[in-house]
């Protein structure tokens, strides 16, 4: 898994709340059986019309708006539990998404792939968006190790929350494989012990 | 202290509990389908592992298989492929496969329970949210994403915090015409699609205990739709009798420990939940959704919310919504005209929907103008239905009844709703695009999208029956 440590970026508003993983990649566009290429699709009903035009209404089709930031209302990744919602966030090129609220399977399908979800309070989310619309060159900057996330222009910032365990797998790219695999011999001696030979 | 449901079946499962660490939580059994899983077959190739405990994986191919003509290739190019593609995993790690053309094959979440895999008690996973479904029967289930799918594979645990708990009761007696569809469109439109969120959420309460197993299905089924992972009902005798016979349930003497056990899987007295949520049957009626999450929902002889009466900053994504939906605000849901209907998913598409349906439509004919697909949920469902002959039912009304698949619910085959189309829908999410690029989705009972599919438009099937 890739590393995450620091991170200074311009960011992409998405004021929107209750954004669904059937937005952040359509169902027709999961038929791949590797993890890459979902960038192209990522909210492709919202960045793209029925013939495959770009909507010039939508955020990230307007050239103001870039960065490995995504800023997004809350709930977001509501839904359907497919990973591939946090395999095009990533290939798009976005490293952090900040909302209010994340759904739960999409908080643990980003982390399992280095893509850092943060959590920050309705009135700070209400700044930055604040923030970067009176000037589309705001620079946030993230700081994984003293988990801090700062509107530079502004110096308005939020130490926000983040599970260590999943906190040190971040930073030293490791993954939950690793950790259980370490574990087998307890595994096994876990099962010896399951008295329900019912559930075999 | 007393324990919850869920924290007795969890401390059960717990392989190992350390401070700072989530659990690592052993998994009874892992389902598997086409479109969640390749990548993380993929995986376990580039560490050179095996599957860890292929006797407790079980595979359907359901999300993006055709629903007409199954006997014939898959036409769609990556569908085939997928499909193709399970097929070759499964029989290089050594997993039972419920493909195509197997009498066992349909939706995953149907064929669980069916087939008696689905047990009380048990922890269960699937790379599919809807797998709260299984809950129905006293067991943890819930989605993963596949990086997950590959840990369980790898390990047949998986590292996950020990959820909140949340109980929700819902008391008294369900009006005519309301069934287990309606109760949670209502539970939602209550808590909003974040509610539930970051909790497992217990199902109780005398209406609750009143549903048959296919609606407790329903119920828990819908539990990720408020944002909550899982959701779960305590066995009962409803329970035990629903399993018992069912091809892998346990058999003899295994059959009497299990349901010695099984016994014991209740909320103590003394024990506590994080939240609790009452409600009252009396106060539910048929239900259906205007907007596009699925907590956007309204009894049908209510009108649409208006926008001044939502929160200041959600009224751009409400106004979005209704846009969406081309409904204004303050509008009539009942009349409102239908294009299609849909009668299928993981929700809805079990064999009692299909009695339900069946009985009420009998000798009636689908208004002009009105696409209605049947889907069943499994092969099973299907020859279930036509040796009762309702295939002949529907036949006559003019309903479509297909073969089995996820089918319209999330149109990944070719079963889609044009684009502006209106479809009163049994599936679980009306949220844009879901059944098609710029379709329109209305969230209903089985019973609500019958009379829709007779009327032409929505109505109160109260009136009706």
């Amino acid at each position: 898994m890739k590393k995450f440590e620091k991170l200074s970026s311009r960011v992409v508003p998405l004021p929107i709340e209750n954004i669904d993983t059937d937005q952040i990649i359509p169902a027709r566009f999961l038929k791949a059986t590797t993890r890459e290429g979902f960038g192209e699709n990522l909210f492709r009903d919202w960045r793209y019309d029925s013939d495959n035009q770009p909507k010039t209404d939508f955020v990230m089709n307007d050239p103001t708006y870039v960065g490995k930031v995504l800023v997004a209302g809350k709930n977001f990744g509501c839904g359907s539990s497919r990973e591939h919602a946090a395999w095009a966030l990533q290939d798009y090129g976005f490293d952090v998404v900040i909302s209010s609220f994340f759904a739960d399977i999409f908080k643990g399908n980003a982390l399992n792939n280095g893509v850092l979800p943060i959590t920050v309070p309705e009135d700070f989310l209400e700044k930055i968006f604040a923030a970067v619309f009176k000037d589309p060159m705001t620079t946030i900057e993230v700081d994984l190790e003293a988990q801090k996330v700062t509107v530079v222009a502004t110096g308005d910032s939020y130490e926000f929350e983040i599970n260590p365990y999943k906190k040190s797998c971040l930073i030293n790219g490791y993954d939950d494989i690793d950790f259980i695999l370490s574990h087998t011999d307890q595994v096994k001696e876990f099962e010896k012990t399951r008295p329900f030979s019912f559930y075999s | 202290m007393g324990k919850t449901l869920v924290e007795k079946i969890w401390d059960a499962h717990v392989v190992k509990h350390q401070e700072g660490f989530p659990d690592i939580l052993y998994i009874d059994t892992h389902l598997i389908h086409e479109v969640t899983s390749p990548q993380a077959f993929d995986g376990l190739r580039k560490r050179g592992l095996p599957v860890f405990r292929p006797q407790q994986t079980v595979a359907t191919a359901d999300h993006n298989v055709p629903t007409l003509d199954q006997h014939l290739p898959i036409k769609e190019e990556l569908s085939r492929y997928q499909v193709d593609m399970l097929t070759k995993n499964c029989k290089e790690f050594g997993v039972e496969l419920y493909g195509l053309g197997h009498p066992y094959q349909g939706i995953v979440h149907v064929i669980g329970p069916e087939l008696g895999i689905t047990l009380p008690g048990k922890t269960m996973v699937c790379g599919d949210s809807h797998t709260s479904t299984h809950g129905a029967f006293g067991a943890i289930a819930f989605g993963i994403g596949t990086s997950q799918v590959e840990q369980v594979f790898a390990t047949q645990c998986l590292l996950q915090q020990k959820p909140k708990t949340m109980k929700i009761e819902i008391n008294g007696e369900l009006g005519k015409g309301v069934g287990a569809k309606d109760i949670i469109l209502y539970v939602i439109s209550k808590t909003t699609a974040a509610g539930g969120t970051g909790y497992f959420v217990e199902f109780a309460g005398s209406a609750i205990r009143s549903l048959s197993m296919e609606g407790r299905m329903t119920v828990c089924n819908m539990s990720i739709e408020m944002g909550a992972r899982g959701g779960l009902i305590a066995p009962d005798q409803t329970t035990f009798d629903y399993i018992k016979g069912r091809e892998f349930a346990p058999k003899g003497e295994a059959w009497d420990n299990a349901v010695a056990y099984w016994e014991t899987l209740y909320t103590d007295t003394d024990a506590t939940f994080d939240a609790v949520l009452t409600f009252d049957a009396a106060d539910i009626q048929p239900m259906i959704t205007y907007g596009t999450n699925p907590g956007m929902g309204i009894g049908v002889t209510e009108n649409i919310p208006t926008t001044v009466s939502q929160p200041d900053n959600e009224r751009p994504s409400y106004q979005k919504a209704l846009d969406y939906m081309g409904f204004k605000d303050g509008d009539r849901i009942l009349d409102k005209p239908v294009d299609y209907v849909f009668i299928g998913s993981c929700t809805n598409s079990r064999i009692e929907d299909l009695r339900q349906v069946a009985a009420f439509v009998k000798g009636k004919q689908k208004a002009e103008g009105v696409e209605v697909w049947i889907v069943p949920g499994s092969k099973q469902v299907e020859a279930q239905a036509k040796s009762e002959g309702i295939d002949k039912i529907f036949e006559e009304a003019g309903f479509q009844l297909r073969e089995p698949g996820c089918s319209a619910c999330l149109g990944m085959n070719e079963d889609k709703i044009p684009s502006g189309k209106y479809c009163v829908s049994t599936s679980n999410r009306n949220f844009e695009g879901r059944q098609g690029p710029n379709a329109r989705t209305m969230l209903v009972s089985p019973l609500t999208a019958a009379a829709a599919a007779i009327k032409g438009r929505v109505v109160d099937v109260r009136e009706l029956i």
